[in-house]
């Protein structure tokens, strides 16, 4: 386009192609959300109005794993559904994230039993973790907002071969819970 | 000490009448008459109790089972299956128990002779799916069932989860499964 040949010697395009991929990429992460429990709720409440994550550019929930960036395992996930989230994590293109919402999928939460997954990052990498039972909508903006921060400064993390790691980030809660409105007490008349 | 319980449900003297020879029990607590048959006697009971038409048990509520390992009370086995039947027409339930011990070791998932009763699904087309969760939680078959898989946990299961020397956090298979990583793809 003759761009180049009005740039000087030590040209700067690269980089600066490199911010605008950047920007589209962290402008547009479509999620899938892997919704199989309460955390599926609190993650709609995300997306509609009131929280709106399309100010994030995150608002097209993605049903085919083809077609998003980002997988939100939002609810405890039983062994026989291990394979089902295994198979959608596999059919995601690069790059991709992962995020742990809420307890259960981060730890198995009070599903101590044979069949749920303590953690869904036993089995496939996870890159934000959001605590809480379930997280509050901020919470969750938070973490995608990380993996915004992420994409915005280039700094994926690699080890020496150039594979990626996982980020390992845990969301701290962002809010105060507010104390109780009246004084409980148990077993007055 | 308990109340003696009343046994004044009206099917068991039907059952009672119809099948003179064989040796029934019968218990009662608050209102609940449940009665107990022979494993081989089964299904002739509950087809009497579903075609008679003083019974009328057209419909089939639940299948289940019990696992009486280390129970406080005495009872006549490990095993019990209980089938909760309701009579629409005479508003009326009855609950029927089979016990049953099994020979081999319970920790396994190999076939007990001992552990099968024949199923109702010629007589409840509903029992096919609740006998297939009591032979998945228990390992209890059930003879001429049409489909007799497991489904809640899966095929390669090693284990009847529901059986009460079965531990809570099972025994790694929830632990043991492939791990992806990033470019595993």
């Amino acid at each position: 386009m003759g761009l180049e040949s009005a740039l000087p010697v030590d040209s700067v395009l690269s980089t600066q192609l490199n911010r605008v991929v950047n920007w589209a990429r962290r402008s547009s992460v479509w999620p899938m959300p892997f919704a199989t429990a309460c955390c599926g709720i609190e993650l709609m409440a995300t997306a509609c109005s009131r929280f709106d994550l399309a100010r994030f550019g995150a608002e097209v929930m993605r049903f085919s794993p083809r077609q998003s960036d980002l997988l939100i395992v939002a609810g405890r996930v039983s062994v026989k559904t291990l394979p089902v989230l295994q198979r959608i994590y596999m059919q995601m293109v690069e790059p991709k994230w992962v995020i742990s919402m809420g307890a259960c999928a981060s730890t198995g939460g009070v599903f101590d039993t044979y069949a749920v997954v303590q953690g869904v990052d036993q089995f496939i990498p996870v890159d934000i973790y959001v605590p809480g039972c379930p997280p509050r909508p901020e919470m969750l903006i938070e973490g995608i907002m990380a993996i915004q921060r992420i994409i915005d400064a280039d700094n994926i993390p690699r080890d020496p071969e150039g594979k990626r790691l996982p980020l390992n980030i845990a969301v701290a809660p962002n809010y105060e819970p507010r104390p109780m409105p009246v004084p409980v007490t148990v077993g007055a008349s | 000490m308990a109340a003696a319980p009343k046994l004044d449900h009206p099917s068991l003297p039907l059952v009672k009448e119809r099948f003179a020879d064989v040796k029934f029990m019968a218990t009662e607590f608050r209102g609940q008459t449940t009665l107990v048959v022979p494993a081989e006697k089964l299904h002739d009971v509950a087809r009497f109790l579903r075609d008679d038409p003083r019974c009328q048990y057209n419909f089939l509520s639940d299948v289940t089972a019990v696992d009486y390992l280390d129970y406080p009370a005495p009872q006549p086995g490990r095993f019990a299956v209980i089938w909760n039947l309701v009579s629409h027409a005479n508003d009326r339930r009855l609950r029927l128990k089979v016990f049953m011990n099994p020979t081999i070791d319970t920790t396994g998932i190999d076939a007990d002779p001992a552990l099968i009763v024949d199923s109702v699904t010629d007589l409840w087309p509903g029992a096919e799916w609740m006998e297939r969760e009591v032979y998945d939680m228990y390992g209890i078959r059930f003879r001429n069932h049409p489909d007799l898989r497991r489904i809640l946990t899966w095929k390669d299961f090693p284990a009847h989860p529901l059986r009460k020397d079965y531990p809570l956090r099972g025994r790694g298979e929830r632990e043991h499964y492939q791990k992806l990583a990033r470019d595993s793809a």
